[in-house]
C-alpha cells in the first residue's frame, strides 16, 4: 500500500519528516518497504511548449521541434515519439539534466540536427510503466494545457509528494486504506482524524428501484448494495485524481473506473462498475455459479465456472466473478452512459478460493479475503457515486438497491490491568492503558482493574484480550519493555541419548577427515530409488516446483554424489564428504513414510595429496572401510562386525562392495560406485558408504571395563601363506582364532602380495600371531606347539603353502 | 736417567699423545696403554724396588701425581671429543624449520550445523530441551494446531509442498514439533522450555535469497508467569551470542497466526555498528527473526488452559544467520557443498 503523505495530510495533521514517519510506522504498526519521492535524483526537468514540429530531414520518424522552455529563445529538440505535435505541453529534460536511473542528458546532434535536451515519456523520468495511462505508454506524456513553460514538472505530476510504501501484514488489512492509515497515525501521534463524509445529491425524479432489483444470499454477500448513475460522460479523470492513483500504484483509465479505484484506496472498499445498458433485465442476483456456466472476464479470458464461485448474474447469466473480476460484456467503455455501481462484502473464504483457482489475485480480492471495514460500505458507495456524478456530469438515481445489509455493531472486549502487566512484564498504570485505548479511538469503561473496551468495526482484527495486549504493547513502544530472562528453577537441559550419539557420529566423521555436507532432501524419483538399503515405495510431491525435486530421498548417497559431481565439475577432484540426515521409507498402502536417521559418505580422488614430506594417499575401498570401522568402534561397537562381499546393490561395483553386519543385524554397505553409475554422474572412481544410524544408536554397546595389561612378555610368530585368491582373509583369521589355543592374544594381517613371485590365482598373506598369558611367562615350546597346530589346520582347510 | 726424569719424559710424551687423540677409541687405547697393569707407569713404579729406601716416597708420590694428571687429561680429552662429536651431529642435523608442517587431515561441520550447535548449546545451558520431529507432517500439526485453519489468508505466507496424499506436507516450519510437545506436556513436572531445530521446506524457486529447503530453530517457553520482557531478554541473548556482545535488538510489530503480540526482531548491524552500510541497507538494523507471545488459540487447541499458562515462541533461520555472519550472498551455496566453500568455515563455536 503506497501512502502519499500529501493525501494523508487531508485526513490527519502529522508534521514530521517522511523518513521519521516511515520509521515510526515500522516500529509501531507495519513494515515499510520504501519511503521515496519520485522527483529525487532528477534535475532540470521542466515544462516545455512545442511551438513548431517539423519532420527531420534525414529520418523518417524523427521530428525537429522548437520548444518554449520559458527562456527568451526556444530550444531545438529532436524527438522520436509518434505522438509529438505542435502546441503540446511536454516534459523537457534540459541540457545537463538528469532523468531516471541517474542518466545525464547533454546537448548533442541527432543525424545532423542539433538537439538541446530531450522530450520525455513518464517512464523516462521514473514512472513505472504499469501506472502510465495507456495512451502515453508508447510515446511522450502530454501535460495539461495550463502547465507553465519553464517551470519544474514535478508538481504537475505529483512527483513532489512523499510516498511511504507499506508492507501490510494480513492482520492489519485496516491499513489497506488511506482512512485506516490515518486512524493508525492519529493513534501513534495522539492526533485527531478529520475525514470528509460524502454529501449525496440524488435526482428525486428517478428511482433506483426502477432500474435494478438486487437479491443476494447473505452467506455469499453479507452486504450487497447498488447505485445507478445516469447520463455519465466517460472521459479522462482530472489531474488531481490521476496523480493520486498513480502515486498509489494504479494506472488511470477513465473517470468511472478511476473513481472506483480511488474509493478502493481511500476507504479500502472494493467497488465494481457495470455498464447498465449491457445488463439484461433489471434483476441482479448474487449466487453461486451453476455447473456449465461460463464468463468472459475483462482480461478476455473465457472461464468455466464452478459451484464454488460466487457470481453476480443478470437475467441471462453471470456478469461478474464476485470480488475478483468483472465480465467483459458489461464493462465500462467510452460509450457508457448509465453506470450500475456495486459495493458489497463477499464471503472471504469463497473469494479466496476463486482467486486462487483462476490466479486472479487483485487489490479487491485481497481486501475481501483479509476483511474490510463493514461499517463504511454504504458511505463508500455514496462517495463513489457522487464523485462519478461530479466528474462525468451525471445524475444519481434516488435510493440504494439493497440485496443484503449486515447490521454492524462495535465489539466489546474485556481485559484487566493485571493481565496486561503480567503478559508484558511492565508496570503500566490504569491511566497509561486508558490513554492508549483512547488514542486508538476505542471506547473504554474502567472498573477498578477491569477495562471494558469497545472496538469499532474499522478494527475488525481485534476480538480477544490478547489483541488488546498487542495494541497496548505497540503503542506503548517495544523499546520501553524491560529485558529479562524467565525466572524459576534452572535445570540445565541435556541432549537425549540419541541426539548425543548423532552429534558424536558427526564429530567422529570430521575427525576421520570427512567434511559435512547438507544436501537436498527432495530429489528425482530415480535418484530416490537408487542405493537403497531396503525396499521402499517412493513418496512424491503433488505439485513439485521443478522436475529435479519431486520425490523425498530414500538414501543419502545419491545426494552426496550430486555434491561430488558439482565439485568435480569445478575441478575440485579430491572430495571426502559425509552427510547425516533422514531418509524416508514408505510401505505400500500407507501414505506416511517412516523417517530414519542415516549416515553416509562419499570419497573420490586423493584422500591425502602428496606433500614434500609424504606420498599421496588415494581413496580406495580399504581406506573407506577403515573409516566405517573407526566410526563403529568409536561408537562402542567393537565385536561382531562383519563385512560380507555382495553383488546385490545394482549401483555398486559387484566385486568391490560389502554389506555390513553386526552379528545378524544389517547396518548398510560400503564399496565402490559402479563405473556405469559414476559415468552418469560424470565422476571418477568414487567410494561410498551408507549406514542406518538409528540401528547403530540402538545397538547394545561394549561395556567399557578396564582389562589389566599382562605383565608377562609376549611371544610372536609370523607366518606367510600362499593361498588361492578366492580364499577370504576373514576365513583364515577365523580358522586361526579357532585353533590357536587360549594364549593367542592377537592376530594381524601384515602383508598381502600378488605378482610374479607367486603362482597366478594365488596370493600371499602374512600374519603375525601374538601369544601372551596373564598369569605366567610363556615358554617357547608351548607357543611353538600351539602355532604348529594352527599351521596344520590352515594347510588342511585351505590347502595353503607355507612360504 | 733417574726414575723421576723417566716419569717426566713419559708424562710429556703421553700428554702430547692425549691432546692429539681425535676419537674415543684412540683415547681409550691411550688410557689402557698408559695406565694399565702393563703400562709404562706401572713399569716405572715397579723399578722403585731398586731405589734407596729414603727416595721411594718422593718418587712414589711424584709417580702418583703423574698418574692423576694423565688420568685427568684423558677424561678432559674424552669429554672434549664427545662435545665435539655432539656439536658435529647437531650441526649435521640442522633442518629448515620454515618448511611446511605436515597437514593433519580433518573434516569439519557444515556451517549451518555450526550455527545450530552454537544455539543449541546456549539453550541447553538455560534449561531448554532440544526436541526433534518429523520433516513430513500432517496439515493438522503444521497449520491447524498453529492457529492456521484451512483457507486462512496467512497460509499464503508459506507456500507449501503437499504430498500426493494431501493431508501430508513437507513441514514449512519446525513449530509442529512444538504442537506435538505441547499436546503431551505435563505441567505438574515443570514448565515447558524447548527448541526444535531442523530442516523445513517451502514451495519456492531457488535463487540467491530463496531456497526450497532451509533450516529453522523454533523456541517455546510456557509457564505460569512468562512475560514479553522475558522474550526480549532471551532474544537479546541469542543476538549477542551469535553476532557479538555489543549487539542491541529492537522489536517491531509483525504478524504470525500463532503468536499475539507478534514481533519481528532486528539486531543492530554488526558490520557498521548501526551507522549504515550495504548489509543493513543503510538502516543500521538487520531483521533476524520472528517471535511473539503464544496465541491463546494455540494453547487451547493443545488442551492447555490459556488463563493459567502462557509464554513466548520464536523462530530463527540458521541459514540466514550464517549468511549474515559470514557474508554469504547466495543461499544455494549451503546445499551445493562445494568443498572450497565448506572448508572456509573452520573454527568451531
Ligand atoms: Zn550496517
Amino acid at each position: 500500500m503506497k501512502i502519499s503523505t500529501k493525501w494523508l495530510s487531508d485526513y490527519v495533521n502529522i508534521d514530521v519528516e517522511p523518513q521519521v514517519l516511515a520509521e515510526k510506522i515500522e516500529r509501531t504498526a507495519v513494515e515499510v518497504d520504501d519511503a521515496y519521492r519520485l522527483e529525487k535524483g532528477l534535475k532540470k526537468i521542466v515544462v516545455g511548449e512545442t511551438l513548431e514540429v517539423k519532420n527531420h530531414p534525414n529520418s523518417d520518424h524523427l521530428h525537429v521541434c522548437q520548444v518554449n522552455v520559458g527562456a527568451e529563445e526556444p530550444l531545438q529538440i529532436v524527438c522520436g515519439a509518434p505522438n509529438i505535435a505542435a502546441h503540446q505541453k511536454v516534459i523537457v529534460a534540459l541540457p545537463n539534466s538528469r532523468i531516471a536511473d541517474n542518466v545525464k542528458i547533454k546537448r548533442g546532434k541527432m543525424r545532423g540536427e542539433v538537439s538541446e535536451g530531450m522530450i520525455c515519456a513518464l517512464q523516462e523520468i521514473g514512472f513505472s510503466e504499469s501506472v502510465v495511462p495507456k495512451e502515453f505508454v508508447e510515446g511522450i506524456y502530454v501535460l495539461p494545457a495550463e502547465a507553465e513553460p519553464g517551470k519544474p514538472v514535478y508538481p504537475y505530476l505529483g512527483m513532489d509528494e512523499d510516498i511511504i510504501d507499506l508492507d501490510v501484514t494480513p492482520n492489519r488489512a485496516d491499513m489497506l486504506s488511506m482512512r485506516g492509515t490515518a486512524y493508525e497515525l492519529a493513534a501513534i501521534y495522539d492526533k485527531k482524524v478529520s475525514l470528509p463524509t460524502p454529501a449525496i445529491k440524488e435526482t428525486a425524479a428517478e428511482k433506483t428501484a426502477d432500474y435494478v432489483e438486487v437479491t443476494a444470499d447473505s452467506d455469499l454477500a453479507s452486504t450487497y448494495l447498488m447505485r445507478v448513475i445516469k447520463n455519465v460522460t466517460i472521459k479522462e479523470s482530472p489531474m488531481w485524481l490521476q496523480k493520486r492513483l498513480w502515486n498509489a500504484g494504479v494506472r488511470p483509465i477513465n473517470n468511472v473506473v478511476d473513481v472506483t479505484n480511488y474509493i478502493l484506496m481511500d476507504y479500502g472498499q472494493p467497488l465494481h462498475s457495470f455498464d447498465y445498458d449491457k445488463i439484461s433485465g433489471k434483476q441482479i442476483t448474487v449466487r453461486l455459479a451453476k455447473a456449465g456456466e461460463q464468463l468472459t472476464t475483462i482480461d478476455e479470458q473465457k472461464r468455466e465456472l464452478s459451484a464454488a464461485d460466487i457470481v453476480i448474474a443478470d437475467e441471462k447469466g453471470p456478469i461478474a466473478l464476485a470480488g475478483t473480476m468483472g465480465g467483459q460484456d458489461t464493462a465500462i467503455d467510452e460509450k457508457t452512459t448509465t453506470v450500475a455501481l456495486e459495493a458489497a462484502v463477499f464471503n472471504p473464504s469463497l473469494v479466496r478460493k476463486t482467486a486462487r483457482k483462476y490466479n486472479l489475485h487483485s487489490e479487491a480480492s485481497m481486501r475481501f479475503e483479509r476483511g474490510i471495514n463493514r461499517q463504511t460500505v454504504a458511505e463508500a458507495l455514496d462517495a463513489a457515486a457522487q464523485l462519478i456524478a461530479d466528474l462525468g456530469e451525471g445524475e444519481i438515481t434516488a435510493g440504494i438497491a439493497q440485496g443484503a445489509l449486515e447490521n454492524i455493531a462495535s465489539v466489546e472486549v474485556k481485559i484487566t490491568l493485571t493481565k496486561i502487566n503480567k503478559v508484558l512484564g511492565t508496570k503500566l498504570t490504569s491511566e497509561d492503558v486508558e490513554d492508549i485505548f483512547r488514542r486508538l479511538g476505542f471506547g473504554v469503561k474502567v472498573d477498578q482493574d477491569l477495562f471494558t473496551v469497545s472496538i469499532s468495526p474499522r478494527r475488525w482484527d481485534i476480538s480477544i484480550a490478547a489483541d488488546l495486549i498487542e495494541e497496548v504493547a505497540r503503542i506503548y513502544g517495544y523499546d520501553n519493555l524491560p529485558a529479562t530472562l524467565p525466572t524459576g528453577e534452572l535445570v540445565p537441559g541435556h541432549y537425549t541419548h540419541v541426539q548425543k550419539m548423532i552429534r558424536e557420529t558427526r564429530q567422529i566423521m570430521e575427525a576421520a577427515g570427512l567434511t559435512q555436507a547438507v544436501s537436498y532432501g527432495l530429489t528425482t524419483a530415480a535418484k530416490a530409488k537408487s542405493f537403497l538399503m531396503q525396499p521402499s515405495e517412493i513418496t512424491q510431491l503433488s505439485f513439485p516446483m521443478s522436475s529435479d525435486r519431486t520425490t523425498v530421498r530414500m538414501n543419502l548417497i545419491s545426494g552426496l554424489l550430486d555434491d561430488v559431481a558439482y565439485n568435480v565439475a569445478r575441478k575440485v577432484n579430491d572430495v571426502a564428504l559425509y552427510e547425516q540426515g533422514r531418509v524416508f521409507y514408505r510401505e505400500e498402502g500407507i501414505s506416511r513414510p517412516t523417517e530414519v536417521e542415516h549416515i553416509a559418505g562419499a570419497l573420490t580422488g586423493l584422500f591425502e595429496t602428496a606433500t614434500w614430506h609424504d606420498a599421496k594417499i588415494p581413496v580406495d575401498f580399504f581406506l573407506t572401510k577403515g573409516i566405517v570401522e573407526h566410526m563403529l568402534y568409536s561408537l562402542g561397537i567393537t565385536t561382531g562386525i562383519r563385512f560380507v562381499q555382495t553383488t546385490e546393490h545394482q549401483e555398486m561395483h559387484p566385486g568391490r562392495t560389502a554389506d555390513i553386519y553386526v552379528e545378524d543385524k544389517y547396518l548398510g554397505f560400503v564399496g565402490e560406485v559402479h563405473p556405469t553409475v559414476a559415468k552418469e554422474y560424470h565422476i571418477d572412481r568414487t567410494y561410498v558408504f551408507e549406514l542406518d544410524l538409528q540401528k547403530i544408536v540402538e545397538m547394545p554397546k561394549q561395556s567399557e571395563i578396564y582389562t589389566p595389561v599382562s605383565k608377562y612378555p609376549a611371544i610372536t610368530r609370523d607366518v606367510a601363506l600362499a593361498v588361492a585368491k578366492t580364499v577370504e582373509n576373514d576365513a583364515i583369521i577365523n580358522a586361526i582364532k579357532k585353533t590357536s589355543g587360549k594364549d593367542l592374544a592377537k592376530v594381524e594381517l601384515f602383508d598381502v602380495y600378488e605378482g610374479k613371485h607367486i603362482a597366478a590365482d594365488y596370493k600371499s598373506l602374512a600374519y603375525k600371531l601374538t601369544y601372551q598369558n596373564k598369569e605366567k611367562t610363556l615358554l617357547d615350546e608351548e607357543v611353538t606347539k600351539d602355532f604348529n597346530k594352527v599351521v596344520a589346520k590352515l594347510k588342511e582347510e585351505f590347502n595353503v603353502e607355507i612360504r | 736417567m733417574g726414575l723421576k726424569d723417566k716419569l717426566m719424559e713419559l708424562q710429556q710424551k703421553a700428554l702430547e699423545e692425549i691432546s692429539s687423540a681425535e676419537d674415543l677409541k684412540k683415547i681409550n687405547d691411550i688410557r689402557v696403554n698408559l695406565l694399565g697393569k702393563k703400562g709404562p707407569i706401572t713399569e716405572v713404579l715397579r723399578g722403585m724396588r731398586d731405589l734407596p729406601k729414603e727416595e721411594r716416597p718422593n718418587v712414589g708420590s711424584f709417580a702418583n701425581k703423574v698418574r692423576d694428571e694423565l688420568t685427568n687429561a684423558i677424561t678432559e680429552r674424552k669429554d672434549r671429543i664427545e662435545a665435539l662429536k655432539t656439536a658435529k651431529r647437531l650441526e649435521e642435523e640442522k633442518i629448515d624449520v620454515t618448511l611446511p608442517g605436515v597437514p593433519v587431515k580433518a573434516g569439519q561441520p557444515h556451517i549451518i550445523m555450526q550455527v545450530i550447535d552454537q544455539i543449541e548449546k546456549l539453550f541447553l545451558g538455560m534449561g531448554y530441551q532440544v526436541v526433534d520431529g518429523p520433516e513430513i507432517e500432517e496439515d493438522h500439526y503444521n497449520f491447524e494446531m498453529m492457529n492456521l485453519p484451512k483457507d486462512h489468508p496467512a497460509r499464503d505466507m508459506q507456500d507449501t509442498f503437499y504430498l500426493t496424499d494431501n493431508n501430508l506436507l513437507m513441514r514449512t516450519q519446525t513449530s509442529p514439533v512444538q504442537a506435538r510437545t505441547m499436546e503431551k506436556h505435563d505441567f505438574s513436572k515443570g514448565p515447558l522450555k524447548m527448541i526444535s531445530p531442523g530442516k523445513v521446506y517451502r514451495r519456492d524457486t531457488d535463487d540467491a535469497t530463496h531456497s526450497h529447503q532451509f533450516h529453522q530453530i523454533e523456541g517455546l517457553v510456557l509457564d505460569k508467569h512468562i512475560t514479553m520482557a522475558d522474550l526480549k531478554g532471551t532474544l537479546q541473548l541469542i543476538a549477542r551470542t551469535i553476532f557479538g556482545e555489543e549487539r542491541e535488538i529492537r522489536l517491531r510489530p509483525s504478524y504470525f497466526p500463532f503468536t499475539e503480540p507478534s514481533v519481528e526482531v532486528d539486531v543492530s548491524c554488526f558490520k557498521c555498528n548501526g551507522n549504515g552500510c550495504s548489509v543493513c541497507k543503510d538502516t543500521g538494523w538487520i531483521e533476524v527473526l520472528g517471535a511473539g507471545m503464544v496465541h491463546p488459540n494455540v494453547l487451547k487447541i493443545s488442551g492447555i488452559d490459556a488463563d493459567v499458562y502462557g509464554g513466548f515462541a520464536f523462530g530463527l533461520g540458521p541459514d540466514r544467520f550464517a549468511m549474515l555472519k559470514y557474508g554469504v550472498d547466495d543461499i544455494r551455496e549451503f546445499y551445493l557443498n562445494d568443498v572450497r566453500f565448506l572448508k572456509q568455515f573452520s573454527q568451531r563455536g
